[in-house]
């Protein structure tokens, strides 16, 4: 491979790969922790090195209209937001999914307010998974730069026509600096068809889109949502098996399995944490501990029966989530359970932690792993727990 | 008259035959759309003048201009009245729907 290699931020990796993928069409707001994604941009389309129409909007309500309207008439299209911007952009969201609009967009994960935060965890992208978006969550820049190339090719794939996340958590990976290799252009260019969209018309055959339906039809077309989504599943591994032999780096498909083979406790992660845990994963193998990790990469679609094979030998799992669904349990761990209750005998737990940019450290993994793998300690555990509290609560 | 036309709507057999996501040919009406009118503008053509000001600011575009003067298409007047308003001559009265 003989890849340039630069060393930038995750959100300086974001740009590099919007702009090699060519969209026609780039709207976006600035915010806190993504405000570099669009500074880059800016700059690109000012010295003349990204040639695309870049739409200086007035709210990410607008940024997400305006790529979605460019969408529907077959343009490529790309925004990026974070936190709050998300949160109202969450009306386009559902709308971009329903018209089979594939929007590529990045959101770098960030609290949502209040109490006010500009830090990172994931309760902004989580409380939008019915959205109808697929998201993927990475763990570093160069994973950041490939996804937001693959993101086109998968969400523009005639089976699926389905808009796309691209998650990066907030500052651990939008404003930290890594050597990443950079996907030659014409190489982008081989691996990225063309999108053919759909709703092509023309004064010959004018169309109608964005159309409301009675009761007697809307349920088809929500169900074929779903349907384009289950199907984006096999369109995901090609993907990144193609990707893979062009550019000798694979991201093994939807998940990513560390030391499963033998573990008798798996932690489940997303995202950044996934490189501490696998530091630690190591650290207690060392020590005899069976201890593995799974890397959820997609959380839709929800790599279902591939999480089933990788737990199915696990005595216990637990699962990290940086998010909590007031009054029930972490989000990743519903869904998580949803699967293992098709297993039988796997005791599972929630660690709720990181939230508002708070630290995961080495020392709280390790924590974690112990109350698996000890009976003593998850007997009196409650299902869902939070670490690393700053001070004593009543339970 | 060059007024939009009910076409029949064939249910689609199968899930393949509806389309990927919202998107058809433009101007395929399967229904009138009136049914929550209460009341209708009804033209005096011995006062209308033929000035066009209700065919220019029906919102609806139900006005159209016809052999005597100006129509109502009542297939889809929703009984604004801003045609009756905006009469310069009160030739547009607005009458109670008896249904």
């Amino acid at each position: 491979m003989s890849q340039k290699k630069v060393f930038v931020s995750g959100d300086e990796a974001v740009a590099l790969g919007a702009r090699l993928a060519r969209p026609h069409v780039v709207a976006a707001y600035p915010i806190t922790p993504q405000t570099i994604v669009v500074e880059r941009i800016s700059e690109m389309v000012e010295d003349g090195s990204f040639n695309t129409e870049f739409m200086h909007v007035e709210s990410e309500h607008s940024a997400i209209s305006a790529v979605m309207g460019a969408s529907a008439v077959g343009a490529r299209t790309f925004t990026a937001t974070s936190s709050q911007g998300l949160a109202y952009m969450a009306e386009g969201l559902h709308y971009a999914s329903g018209g089979r609009f594939p929007v590529v967009m990045m959101n770098a994960n960030r609290s949502l307010a209040l109490p006010w935060s500009i830090f990172g965890d994931l309760r902004d992208s989580l409380s939008l998974l019915d959205s109808g978006w697929i998201q993927v969550y990475v763990e570093n820049a160069q994973e950041a730069l490939d996804m937001t190339i693959q993101a086109y090719k998968i969400a523009e794939h005639k089976n699926v026509l389905t808009p796309f996340m691209v998650n990066l958590d907030g500052f651990i990976l939008t404003h930290t600096y890594e050597e990443i290799h950079l996907p030659e252009q014409e190489k982008v260019d081989q691996f990225l068809p063309a999108f053919e969209t759909p709703n092509k018309m023309s004064p010959e055959e004018p169309k109608n889109l964005g159309f409301s339906t009675s009761p007697e039809d809307n349920m088809e077309f929500k169900y074929q949502q779903h349907k384009a989504m289950m199907d984006s599943m096999e369109i995901i591994k090609q993907t990144d098996k193609e990707f893979g032999e062009l550019f000798g780096r694979y991201y093994h498909d939807v998940l990513e399995e560390y030391k499963t083979e033998d573990a008798k406790a798996v932690l489940i992660t997303v995202g950044s944490v996934t490189g501490t845990a696998r530091v630690v994963v190591d650290l207690m193998r060392e020590q005899g501990k069976k201890v593995g990790l799974i890397k959820l990469r997609y959380l839709r679609p929800f790599p279902k029966e591939e999480l089933k094979e990788a737990v199915k030998h696990a005595e216990v799992i637990g699962v990290l989530d940086k998010d909590i669904s007031f009054g029930y349990e972490g989000t990743i761990y519903t869904n998580v359970r949803s699967v293992l209750s098709e297993l039988s005998g796997i005791r599972s737990v929630n660690f709720v932690g990181g939230m508002g940019g708070r630290d995961i450290s080495k020392t709280d993994i390790g924590y974690m792993f112990d109350s698996m793998l000890n009976p003593q300690t998850t007997e009196k555990q409650k299902n869902v727990e939070f670490i690393n509290m700053g001070v004593l609560t009543d339970e | 008259m060059n007024r939009p036309t009910i076409t029949k709507y064939n249910r689609p057999e199968h899930i393949r035959d509806y389309p990927t996501g919202t998107n058809y040919q433009a101007g395929h009406l399967v229904d009138k759309n009136a049914g929550w009118r209460t009341f209708r503008p009804v033209i005096d053509k011995e006062t209308c003048v033929n000035c066009l000001v209700c065919y220019l600011v029906c919102p609806d575009g139900v006005i159209f201009k016809s052999e005597d003067k100006v129509d109502i298409d009542y297939d889809f007047c929703k009984g604004c009245g801003v045609c009756a308003n905006e009469c310069n001559v009160d030739a547009i009265k607005m009458e109670k729907e008896v249904k």
